[in-house]
């Protein structure tokens, strides 16, 4: 199988932190990729460097055979995502922010009506159209959020926590929806997660980053052979110890919720 | 390209449109300051200058200062984007950095332009008239201009700030001081020489020389000169913004 997206010693030193650590992984084309790890182990930091809004300190990344350091317009043109946090413009309406993504990411005028219909079909939300996202629940956000990020048609789709916080009912939905595009339309899917068992269920191959570096990857057989356990969460905490994690990537928003939340424990 | 940049301006006009308080709330200040500054200092300007109408030379002042104001918030929105997590759904598009730039600018220019023309016509209501639809003309080329370039200053800044920390800072030690010291209010003459030379190198100063010289027909520089120094100001400030604009990071 061929590889969308292939990652080469990729490393992130902030000032006195290194948040990646000559990190190497790939992925193949029309599978689906979890990356597993505990708060503040260096997902998001990679995940923003695998879509070009952070540059590495050093190493090669290649998405659907553009190299995203020099050819970026190219590399993302090739990929969609939906932030761990909220990305959405709440002072227009679903639909005008799905317009805004389709002419920004160049979608043919032609096709763009058409397509905008169905990704919001898809996500169920095509009759709430007309409505400000601020007015949105949630989950309808997250199923916008995610209808936008195919308008393009993506080679490959990244998920950075994209359940999180949402209804089991909710969460059903969007795994199902995320499996029958990567069935129907071969789209390859990075995700990340903190649910151990969708990650188990949903996922073809598996990596586990911890303090910056790849401490496991496979299936999930694999890694539960490996590791001589029942489950991916009894594998996850066996690798990664029980001991309760600091978001602490500099310039990262959780530091403040961290600082409030030691403080109201006092 | 042109598409890319028609939503991106598109976008923030809707913005503007859909918040009818901060339209009416942004007229508040130039029209106190039209009515206090206009009736309070009128019977002094005129004794001074020999009977000058100080409404003449103040309304070019305060149309400026509206421009001013909202070109810079324009441009600052950019800090909302990043905020409020928007600013990343852009940045992650395959479009250039300039592209962007060039939106936005026209974007919070358009809005400038706008609010500019709307306290203008407030100072007709006060008996401010402009002598002809030329001067009309070139009059809207300078608040153009300004317009501009503040919106690129505005978004020049924004890109190197993380948050609204440092707002009070930026608006008390940059933006009142090149209100105050560009000869919006006041004429710019026997100054002491360090307000002399700090109002030289404010670059609203030949802006709202250039607007008076337009539509009120009083210049201390030459309009001319003004129009290229205005000119040259925004297509620099521009440039420097697209530059830092490829270096931001979400």
């Amino acid at each position: 199988m061929q590889n969308i997206l292939s990652v080469q010693s990729l490393t992130k030193k902030f000032d006195d932190f290194t948040a990646v650590k000559d990190i190497s992984f790939n992925v193949e084309a029309g599978s689906i990729f979890a990356f597993l790890g505990p708060n503040g182990a260096g997902k998001s930091t990679t995940i923003k460097m695998l879509t070009t809004v952070l540059r590495p300190t050093s190493g090669e990344i290649s998405i659907n055979g553009f190299n995203a350091l020099k050819e970026q317009d190219r590399a993302r043109a090739s990929f969609g995502i939906v932030f761990q946090d909220h990305s959405l413009d709440d002072e227009l309406t679903a639909y005008e922010n799905i317009v805004y993504h389709a002419v920004i990411y160049k979608v043919p005028k032609k096709e763009r009506a058409e397509r905008i219909r169905k990704a919001l079909e898809i996500v169920g939300l095509w009759d709430r159209r007309g409505d400000y996202v601020k007015k949105y629940s949630g989950g309808m956000k997250r199923r916008l959020e995610i209808a936008r990020a195919l308008v393009h048609y993506p080679k490959i789709l990244f998920l950075d926590e994209p359940t999180v916080g949402l209804d089991p009912q909710t969460r059903n939905a969007i795994w199902n929806h995320i499996r029958s595009l990567n069935k129907e339309r071969g789209m390859t899917i990075f995700l990340t997660t903190h649910y151990m068992e969708e990650a188990e269920a949903i996922a073809d191959q598996i990596a586990i980053i911890d303090h910056g570096k790849i401490i496991e990857s496979g299936t999930v057989e694999e890694i539960k052979n490996r590791t001589e356990t029942e489950s991916l969460e009894e594998a996850f905490l066996k690798l990664t110890g029980r001991d309760i994690r600091d978001d602490n990537v500099p310039g990262n928003k959780m530091r403040t919720i961290r600082g409030m939340r030691r403080r109201t424990r006092r | 390209m042109i598409e890319v940049i028609y939503i991106l301006w598109l976008r923030q006009l809707q913005h503007y449109w859909r918040s009818k308080a901060r339209l009416l709330g942004s007229l508040g200040q130039p029209l106190l300051f039209l009515v206090t500054f206009g009736f309070g200092f009128g019977p002094m300007y005129a004794r001074a200058s020999g009977g000058g109408n100080y409404m003449d030379f103040l309304a070019p002042g305060i149309v400026s200062m509206s421009i001013l104001f909202t070109a810079v918030f324009s441009g600052l929105e950019v800090i909302w984007d990043r905020q409020f997590g928007f600013l990343k759904e852009t940045l992650v598009a395959p479009i250039s950095r300039t592209e962007i730039m060039i939106g936005k600018t026209l974007g919070g220019a358009s809005i400038a332009m706008i609010q500019g023309l709307i306290v203008l016509s407030l100072t007709y209501l006060l008996g401010f008239r402009i002598p002809s639809l030329a001067s009309l003309g070139l009059g809207l080329v300078f608040m153009f201009l300004i317009a501009v370039f503040f919106t690129g200053l505005g978004l020049t800044i924004a890109s190197k700030m993380k948050d609204m920390h440092g707002f009070q800072l930026i608006m008390n030690f940059l933006i009142m001081p090149i209100f105050f010291l560009s000869g919006a209010l006041f004429p710019l003459e026997n100054l002491p020489p360090a307000i002399y030379f700090i109002s030289r190198i404010d670059p609203l100063t030949y802006g709202v020389d250039g607007l008076r010289g337009a539509i009120a027909g009083m210049s201390m520089f030459g309009v001319y000169n003004d129009l290229v120094i205005m000119g040259l100001l925004s297509v620099f400030i521009c440039a420097i913004g697209a530059v830092l604009f490829s270096r931001i990071e979400a």
